[in-house]
């Protein structure tokens, strides 16, 4: 006889995390952008950990309140949602599932490894070349450092003219 | 002074420095020459808030007073705030707050990159999140230099009216009191002067290349550190915290 336990598995837990979206990326959740750091059982409590993309944005507590409702949702009454700030998020967190979903609704994934040259060095290369989501080209051009939120930069295409947001590497 | 009460003084530099400097930026929201760049300030503006919050927030823990990021920010005065007088200075045009970011940017980030090691783990922590954040600051903001000084006759004139007279504020930035001293014995914090050669290799380079002139050094205008500011800061102040002042623990 097989012991019948009520509660889900972790690997369930993050199945349904994977259909919590990014508030602000909608196209991507929070699973493919690895801000979902730690999902464990803590005696009968439910411990999610989190950690903000940039100190700043101010989506991490919608996110944290999205986990939360989705997750009482599915009958996990005892849970706590733990903030954790190292190691600092990457872009590196992001899961290919994430990038290829993120080029699918138009925003260039990041392009590069993060933590590569320092800003000292970075300052005297040439700028990376980032594809257009949409046409592929590589004929295009940076509007902005900054974009719609601060995770993104500004994009235009020279080719199907469309401006663009790229993910930027971090 | 005890080494918990020069930890929380330390803490409210880099917490106050990263505030004024916000609020100064999102004054710029809906002002800028251009849809691009008032995204642009405001995400600047927004990293650097974020950042106050970890700072301040954690100079409330050291205090152990129960006063957190918002009652630090929100009910203090200005004799009590300890950014360098750099970042209250007014955003004047654009090439002078491009010229106070690029100052500063440089300066904040090879000062995080050192936090980075500091061996109160909480400060590396906050540092290490910071620094990747402000590696976009900087390379922004030396653009923009390049950009005015190599760009048309009246933007090179404003960008080097705005290099000279923000210079005199950026002496502060190296100098080493008390404070940073109990952080240096301690390991927690760098000696700031010997981020002085890197700073100025940067601002020489970035200078050349941007066909403007660097200041000669000088006589430095100090004080903000120790809560002696400069006649702005009150009306930063003013209008920062206004709703608590009125409202007194207003929230939403």
């Amino acid at each position: 006889m097989t012991t019948v336990t009520t509660r889900p598995s972790l690997d369930e837990i993050r199945g349904w995390l994977g259909d919590v979206p990014d508030p602000e990326v909608p196209a991507v959740s929070v699973m493919d952008l690895g801000i979902v750091r730690d999902v464990q059982w803590s005696g009968d409590e439910l411990v999610v950990a989190i950690t903000p993309t940039y100190s700043g944005c101010p989506a991490t507590s919608v996110i944290a309140f999205d986990i939360e409702t989705a997750l009482r949702q599915r009958g996990i009454e005892n849970l706590r949602i733990e903030r954790r700030l190292s190691p600092p998020w990457t872009t590196d967190w992001v899961t290919e599932e994430g990038k290829r979903r993120l080029e699918a609704y138009g925003i260039a994934p990041p392009a590069e490894e993060a933590g590569g040259p320092s800003p000292f060095e970075r300052l005297l290369r040439k700028p990376l070349v980032i594809a257009c989501p949409r046409c592929k080209s590589e004929n295009t051009r940076r509007i902005s450092e900054f974009g719609s939120t601060p995770c993104k930069a500004q994009y235009q295409c020279h080719d199907c003219l469309e401006p663009f947001d790229y993910f930027k590497c971090i | 002074m005890s080494d918990q009460a020069a930890l929380f003084e330390y803490l409210l530099r880099l917490g106050d420095n990263a505030l004024i400097l916000g609020h100064r930026l999102s004054e710029w929201c809906g002002h800028s020459p251009a849809l691009e760049e008032d995204l642009a300030l405001s995400n600047v503006a927004l990293d650097l808030i974020g950042q106050t919050q970890l700072w301040l927030n954690l100079a409330g823990d050291v205090e152990g007073r129960g006063r957190d990021a918002d009652k630090l920010a929100y009910l203090r005065d200005a004799r009590d705030f300890r950014n360098v007088l750099l970042v209250e200075q007014p955003n004047g045009d654009f090439a002078a707050t491009m010229a106070r970011q690029f100052y500063f940017d440089a300066w904040h980030y090879l000062l995080l990159r050192e936090l980075t090691g500091s061996k109160d783990s909480r400060i590396a922590e906050i540092a290490a999140k910071g620094l990747k954040e402000v590696t976009y600051h900087l390379e922004r903001s030396r653009e923009w230099v390049l950009r005015l000084g190599d760009g048309t006759e009246e933007s090179h004139e404003r960008m080097q009216t705005a290099l000279d007279d923000l210079w005199m504020y950026t002496g502060e930035l190296f100098e080493t009191d008390e404070v940073d001293q109990a952080m240096i014995r301690s390991g927690m914090g760098p000696d700031l002067s010997t981020l002085h050669e890197p700073w100025l290799g940067l601002m020489h380079a970035t200078a050349e290349e941007a066909t403007l002139t660097l200041p000669q050094p000088g006589w430095a205008q100090r004080g903000g550190k120790r809560g002696m500011h400069s006649e702005h800061l009150g009306y930063i102040l003013a209008d920062l915290q206004f709703l608590q002042r009125a409202y007194p623990n207003a929230t939403w």
